[in-house]
């Protein structure tokens, strides 16, 4: 392999790793922010110009806050659950493709870590392993109530899981690969595929809030029943990972959604920008509109927790599998005449 | 080739050593954890003979396994007490014979298993792409397939059954 290759993809992938973390750190202060707003309050406005610096201050507390560890038999697992957390929530990124190709110095360079055959199954799996660190760290504990939190994470996971993988399922038969590269490039313009799928979108976006264990899905750590949860019984840095890792989660599920369903990259006007102001000026807006895109559903999911309580447990079980389940078989059914018609009438040249 | 050959070395290591430990360590959601790694490790090997989609479904498949191992173990096991089981000596005998009888079949599936791969090189098709590999599953071996899901069906359907009460009658 040439050298060349893996300086850019090292490039790729620290730019790739800082706009995560930056974009979860400023989530955190967007969400104060915009629960002030839906509830009529200024929020926190001390950090800072605007309380901008409000995160830092959040991380500086949470490194300098006093360590504690329940008296657990299992120490090694009870740090192993926050890392095992964070480190899938990073994961994620490294097969999204974050805009097109790019014409620099006489060579393309494609704005992805890495694109595999199979990068969708990818995300799936990361994800799936993701509930790991919130069932270790539960269980290592040592506390009921970080248990049933775990309990109830893992198997609220595992339930729309089967969901989720059932909707991507109707957009595959369409799209045809797996690749979310290949996905991107088939929705130019306004063909994105949430106006093909729109079943589909809807079932994954309700399958993406349980994943990320957010409002109104967050039984995992519901106060009023659990205290806190799994990580009742972690303080300092630790319990920050934990709840770092769900906003890296939301702003990875967020840009899933915008690349699956909301056409990535592409923008109305994308050929003229191409052809008028040069390739590399339309990738710039390219990523531009994919960030507006992402933040646009991060603060679609401020603003649905913020709106809407919490489920009872056995609606969230219901939800997922009499509800999401067949509803989504239903798609998969119809995808499937759909194609069949086009492939009639192309066959029999109507 | 011989990094590849070191990766494999270390990957073959761990799946040994985790695999062994799954079955020594006396604490059951332990074991779970080293199955983990172990699938894992082998998920590597698949990813060591270019096989992706393999390697990423069975970390999906796997890994959703075990954590409904891992929630059974918690529900339905008494953690508190590390009691060990002791099974019946015959219980014992009949299980080495019977992994002994599978290992037969494994060869024997290996064996057989190459010269298609052999094939496959040969038409120079990336045979490990999800495309050929999805053609080669619904075309040549469609009837083997559609009886491995009815299989899996059937087990679905069992589980719902028996997990439901029946109606008393009164």
């Amino acid at each position: 392999m040439d050298s060349t290759i893996i300086i850019e993809k090292s490039v790729i992938i620290l730019v790739v790793f800082a706009i995560t973390m930056v974009m979860a750190m400023y989530s955190t202060l967007a969400e104060r922010k915009v629960a002030a707003w839906l509830q009529d309050r200024i929020g926190p406005n001390r950090a800072g110009k605007g309380g901008i610096l409000q995160p830092l201050a959040d991380g500086l507390k949470l490194f300098s806050k006093e360590e504690f560890e329940p008296d657990t038999k299992n120490r090694f697992l009870f740090f192993v659950g926050p890392a095992i957390a964070m480190s899938t929530a990073l994961m994620t990124s490294a097969v999204i493709p974050w805009g097109d190709k790019f014409h620099l110095f006489g060579r393309d360079i494609i704005l992805q870590a890495t694109d595999i055959d199979v990068a969708l199954l990818y995300v799936i799996g990361v994800m799936s392993v993701g509930v790991y660190g919130i069932m270790i760290g539960g269980w290592a504990s040592n506390n009921k109530f970080s248990l049933m939190g775990a309990v109830r994470a893992a198997s609220q996971m595992i339930s729309y899981e089967v969901a989720m993988g059932l909707s991507i399922i109707a957009l595959l038969m369409m799209t045809g690969t797996l690749s979310l590269r290949e996905i991107a490039a088939q929705q130019p313009g306004m063909h994105w595929n949430v106006f093909y799928q729109p079943l589909s979108f809807f079932i994954f976006l309700i399958c993406a809030f349980a994943e990320t264990n957010r409002t109104p899905f967050d039984l995992a750590e519901c106060e009023s029943e659990l205290i806190g949860g799994y990580h009742t019984e972690y303080s300092s840095m630790k319990m920050g990972f934990y709840l770092f890792a769900e906003y890296a989660n939301m702003f990875i599920s967020s840009t899933i959604i915008a690349v699956l369903f909301f056409g990535a990259y592409n923008y109305p006007g994308m050929e003229y920008a191409v052809e008028h102001w040069g390739v590399n000026i339309a990738n710039v807006i390219g990523i531009a509109v994919l960030f507006a895109k992402i933040c646009f559903f991060i603060f679609f999911y401020m603003w649905v927790r913020w709106t809407i309580p919490r489920f009872r447990y056995d609606q969230l079980m219901h939800l997922g599998w009499r509800v999401l389940i067949p509803l989504s078989i239903v798609n998969i059914i119809i995808t499937g005449i759909v194609i069949l018609r086009d492939q009639i009438a192309i066959y029999f040249g109507f | 080739m011989s990094t590849i050959l070191i990766i494999f070395c270390v990957l073959a290591a761990v799946t040994l050593a985790t695999a062994f430990l799954a079955i020594f360590s006396r604490n059951p959601i332990h074991s779970a954890l080293w199955l983990v790694i172990c699938f894992f490790s082998i998920a590597g090997h698949y990813l060591l003979l270019n096989s992706q989609f393999l390697a990423i479904v069975h970390i999906i498949v796997y890994s959703g396994a075990i954590m409904i191992l891992f929630l059974f173990t918690i529900m339905l096991m008494n953690l508190n007490k590390e009691n060990e089981v002791h099974k019946p000596r015959i219980t014992r005998l009949g299980a080495v014979v019977s992994f002994c009888l599978i290992c037969v079949v494994l060869i024997a599936v290996f064996i057989n298993s190459k010269p298609i791969v052999g094939e496959y090189i040969s038409t120079g098709e990336d045979y490990q792409s999800i495309k050929v590999l999805g053609k080669v599953l619904l075309n040549e071996y469609m009837v083997p397939f559609e009886f491995a899901s009815i299989l899996l069906l059937v087990a679905m359907i069992g589980t719902v059954l028996l997990s439901k009460k029946e109606k008393t009658e009164k």
